[in-house]
């Protein structure tokens, strides 16, 4: 069986960061590679064409194509294989990767680390059960934004979108650059997954309608798309819909951005311990998952609102399986597990593994509703406060981060204490 | 061309019937009103091969679905289509339902089926441990199976293609007229004439009937919705069989069962419509399944549905198939409300129907260069389906098969181009779909439809905005607006 | 005079800064923000609106028709979006292409310019 050192399982932005921070923490760049199953390496990013990535990592507003161009032209300058149109099609927990291209046909590899950076997939209608009929028309935003971006073809032209996370405001905005109209974007929660940002220039530039509160109860049309049926939802009962407050829209194009699903697939068949609440891999402060030498960064670990974010963490990954390749990697003396408090709803990494000499480890966490005016407190088991900073507001759309010093892992791992705790106090009513 | 028969309806009745003529020197065609073989009943059942024990003996529907158990078997093995032997459950909630069991186990006994009986709750739940404990008995019918309703349809279809039937799609039969005793069946476009003609029209039977001359027809056709829920293949092996419930005279039930591409499958419900082409799903429907679903099985996690869809069944006003030739115009066989166990009985409806036809007047000789394959060249497995060495070797041979297109369900280019070159090219999303499962995954097309539509697109030599979904009028996209 | 209500996106903190102006569409005044940044959005918000404008453009390569990422390379007026969206559908280009070069120069407003955001061989 032929063997590589590291095993990068996604072309995107994760696994690129992920192999250019590999070799500049000392990797040979032949020692790895990249596997990407699209003809191009760049992942989604290729099809993200709007600005807005970058302003954290490079200190510039690039669009989607140029944030991974640059991570392109790094792993192109270092001389990092990648392999394009190769698609991973199982792995083990002891770090066996079959995957089959055209180029290289069909191949087992044993691996020294393996980096998962598959990134997510769409939910779809059929997970949604909306019912109705089966016409062309109905489309992921994402599937929507391929087809213009990247085919360069119009998906339709009367458009409702359901969801008001950024891919579906992001959408409702090109569609209607490009000539369509948007009649309305609903979005069943009463508040909007997407960034403010997104609200303003996407929706109300365009004098786009936002129904909070509000679904699509049918789908009509027998070939293509005619029409929807929208309704109100009443959040104090489950959300479901409300008799009597039907409006059919009539148009041609039911866009959905209902939420992203981290692509475990190949995960799960290793048997690789997942976080019920990310959908992706339980992870320690370096990003490996409970397979040794098995690492996860970017949306395949859990979905990031900013690029940027996922390239730091791809640093981590990258730099953490060179260490393991290298033998220079810390030994653990004790895991602490983090656990979620009040208006938490998970945390990245899910637990921290302790070195002799501890060094900072940053948390990133998502809450699970809007807040004004809180504090974001990490605290151990017995109470003892590690991290304390006031908000002023935080929404589920926005991942937060907390970095907890090494001194106070220090204390930590001298006290014994086996569990930390992330969570939220409000410090007004809401 | 004057054809000796043309068949009206590319659902399995029909094609399963066109195939056995295939193997006869005579001239055949089909005539669908759809883009595709099996785009109607056929494509949105329940997917089993009943044993046979539910039908009525010594009714057609008995006889048929006993005899159509054993030759469905056998022409997947011929055509290389899979079919999975795992039996079937009718079970009981108490004492209440055994009378119905040993009804069910009586009937079976008379129509012949092997290896029937009638297995208390240990048995039942040490062969399906995520059944209801409220299941008490069930009747056993260990010669059951699952297979692709639709797959061994098109099959099917292609042998026949192969053997030199003519399919027309896109034919909605419009009007018909005789002169002499030849058959001019027309769409208002296009005519094909023909000697003998077989109604297989499903839930437009009875419509075609009219359209074809019969006055004071015995059969209206009660069109009957069911809807279905699929889970995803993680959650697959929550049932081993298919499992029923007690039926009741609409018919046999919510059930839950494995689909043979490793999915579970629930439905369906059964309520009258008056549009027989509206197949929609509504939440009463869906919710209705859900809670058949739970009665069976009331862990089923119902949050791993990956999609839903509904099939539309020709109920006659009579309790059997209706399969006679026509009193009073020559030479027209009709096979109307062909409902459950419609598709199970299909090769051996098909035997009967060419019976008819002989009958009739039709000499049928036995064609010498017969191919019993799908293709001249054998039945082209897919991919996905081949042993890793297999695999390794077919993606060395051509390297279109080492690129993969739709990842949910492994399909391959090679094997997407394999179908643009089939008997019947796969031209549409939905074809694609239906040959090779691309699209049928856990993202649901949303990753490779816009691949699929721009390699039919390139290789068929149009633009991508002339690419449907399935019939015409189902664009995918239209070009930029011009400046 | 008028006045004028908008949410700030400069953070998360989302205010609701309220800008007055009068009659000769000067600003009279801004009120609600917590910060510097609010301050300065809220009047370039309400006086002239910027926005940076992504697209695409067919691109010929060697390998056929493709689609080209473009942008402005600053923020041109709000009104003008469609304006600007007219010129870019008239607009191809032709392999090689590199990040950063310019396709149209001068493009709505002097000195701002639609760039290319992608390499294309």
């Amino acid at each position: 069986m032929a063997e590589h050192k590291l095993v990068i399982i996604g072309g995107g932005p994760a696994g690129l960061s992920a192999a250019v921070a590999a070799v500049d923490a000392g990797l040979a760049p032949e020692d790895i590679l990249v596997l990407e199953r699209d003809s191009e390496p760049g992942g989604i990013l290729n099809q993200c064409i709007h600005a807005g990535f970058g302003l954290h990592r490079f200190g510039e507003e690039l669009t989607g194509p140029e944030y991974s161009g640059r991570y392109i032209a790094m792993a192109r300058e270092r001389g990092i294989p990648i392999l394009c149109n190769a698609m991973v099609l199982s792995l083990t927990d002891d770090r066996r990767v079959t995957f089959v291209s055209p180029e290289t046909g069909y191949t087992t590899i044993q691996a020294e680390a393996v980096i998962l950076a598959m990134g997510c997939r769409e939910r779809t209608r059929g997970a949604l059960s909306i019912p109705g009929t089966r016409p062309s028309g109905v489309y992921t935003a994402g599937c929507a934004q391929r087809y213009i971006n990247i085919e360069g073809y119009m998906p339709g032209h009367r458009v409702v979108i359901l969801g008001s996370g950024d891919i579906g405001l992001i959408m409702a905005r090109r569609m209607t650059l490009e000539g369509a109209k948007v009649l309305a974007v609903c979005e069943i929660m009463p508040y909007s997954g997407g960034l403010a940002r997104n609200i303003v220039q996407c929706l109300d530039d365009f004098g786009i309608p936002l129904k909070l509160s509000h679904t699509v109860v049918q789908i009509h049309g027998r070939d293509r798309v005619e029409g929807v049926t929208v309704a109100a939802v009443d959040e104090a009962n489950g959300r479901r819909p409300i008799p009597g407050t039907e409006e059919y829209f009539a148009c041609d194009t039911l866009l959905l951005s209902v939420g992203l699903i981290p692509e475990n697939e190949l995960t799960r068949g290793a048997g690789i311990d997942l976080d019920r609440m990310t959908n992706g891999a339980s992870v320690n402060q370096f990003r490996e998952t409970s397979a040794p030498g098995v690492y996860a960064c970017g949306n395949v670990l859990h979905v990031h609102d900013l690029v940027d974010y996922v390239s730091e963490e791809a640093d981590t990954a990258g730099r953490a399986a060179a260490a393991r390749i290298l033998g220079n990697a810390a030994p653990v003396v004790r895991s602490v597990k983090l656990t979620t408090g009040h208006g938490v709803r998970y945390t990245v990494p899910e637990r921290i593994d302790l070195a002799e000499e501890p060094e900072d480890v940053r948390i990133f966490f998502r809450v699970s509703d809007v807040y004004k005016k809180v504090r974001l407190v990490i605290e151990t088991g017995t109470g003892e406060i590690l991290v304390n900073r006031a908000k002023s507001a935080v929404a589920p759309g926005e991942m937060e981060s907390l970095t907890i010093p090494a001194s106070k892992l220090a204390q930590v791992l001298r006290s014994g204490e086996e569990e930390i705790l992330v969570k939220l106090t409000e410090t007004e009513g809401r | 061309m004057l054809y000796d028969v043309l068949i009206i309806g590319a659902g399995c009745t029909g094609v399963m019937t066109a195939r056995l003529l295939s193997a006869k020197n005579v001239k055949v065609a089909v005539a669908e009103a759809g883009p595709d073989v099996a785009t109607g009943a056929t494509a949105a059942n329940s997917a089993i091969v009943h044993a046979g024990y539910d039908a009525k003996p010594g009714t057609l529907k008995a006889q048929l679905n006993v005899r159509g158990n054993r030759l469905m078997k056998e022409l997947c093995a011929a055509l290389g289509v899979e079919c999975k032997n795992v039996g079937s459950h009718v079970i009981g909630f108490g004492e209440g339902d055994l009378p119905m069991l040993e009804e069910l186990l009586a009937r079976g006994r008379a129509n012949g089926i092997p290896d029937l009986e009638i297995i208390g709750q240990d048995r039942l739940r040490a062969m399906e441990p995520n059944v209801s404990p409220e299941a008490t008995h069930s009747l056993w019918a260990p010669t059951a199976a699952i297979t692709c309703p639709y797959g061994i349809t098109i099959a099917a279809a292609e042998n026949a293609v192969t053997n030199g039937v003519d399919f027309y799609f896109h034919f909605r039969v419009t009007d018909a007229s005789r002169a002499g005793d030849i058959h001019y069946i027309t769409n208002g476009t296009e005519t094909l004439a023909a000697r003998y003609v077989v109604n297989c029209a499903g839930v437009h039977s009875a419509e075609v009937a009219a359209i074809l001359g019969e006055n004071d027809f015995p059969i209206t056709i009660t069109p009957r919705r069911g809807e279905y829920f699929i889970l995803d293949k993680a959650v697959g092996g929550l049932a081993h069989s298919t499992l029923f419930v007690c039926p009741s005279d609409r018919g046999k039930g919510i059930l839950v069962s494995p689909t043979v591409d490793g999915n579970l499958i629930v439905g369906p419900n059964a309520y009258p419509i008056g549009d027989s082409d509206d197949r929609s799903t509504t939440a009463e429907g869906l919710a209705e399944i859900t809670a058949g679903a739970r009665r069976i099985m009331p862990d089923i996690p119902m949050n791993m549905a990956i999609t839903s869809f509904a099939g539309v069944r020709s109920t006659p006003n009579q309790y059997d198939f209706y399969l006679k030739a026509s009193d009073q115009i020559p030479g027209v066989i009709h096979a109307v409300g062909v409902e459950s166990p419609g598709f199970a009985s299909s090769p051996a409806t098909a035997e009967y129907l060419v019976g008819l036809l002989e009958e009739a007047g039709l000499a049928l000789t036995d064609k010498p260069d017969y191919i019993p394959t799908r293709r001249r060249d054998g039945n082209h497995i897919q991919w996905n389906r081949l042993s890793e060495k297999e695999k390794a070797a077919k993606c060395r041979e051509n390297p279109a098969y080492g690129k993969i297109v739709c990842r949910c369900e492994t399909v391959t280019e090679g094997d997407l181009l394999d179908m643009l070159d089939a008997p019947i090219p796969a031209v549409t999303i939905d074809m694609m779909k239906k040959r090779l499962r691309a699209g049928m995954g856990r993202c649901q097309g949303g990753f490779c439809s816009p691949r699929v539509a721009a390699l039919i697109a390139e290789r068929t030599g149009h633009g991508l905005d002339e690419i449907n979904k399935s019939g015409p009028g189902s664009w995918l996209v239209t070009k930029r607006e011009e400046a | 005079m008028t006045t004028k209500e908008l949410t700030c996106v400069v953070c998360p903190a989302g205010c609701r800064i309220t800008v007055t102006l009068n009659d000769a569409g000067a600003i009279e005044s801004i009120e609600g923000y917590t910060c510097q940044r609010g301050k300065t959005y809220a009047a370039n918000e309400v006086t002239h609106p910027v926005r940076t404008l992504t697209s695409t453009v067919p691109v010929t390569t060697a390998q056929g028709k493709k689609m080209l990422p473009v942008r402005t390379d600053a923020g041109i007026p709000r009104e003008k979006l469609f304006e600007a969206m007219k010129i870019v559908r008239a607009t191809e280009a032709k392999a090689p292409v590199r990040t950063g070069d310019v396709l149209i120069a001068d493009f709505i407003e002097p000195g701002t310019n639609l760039i290319a955001c992608k390499d294309f061989d």
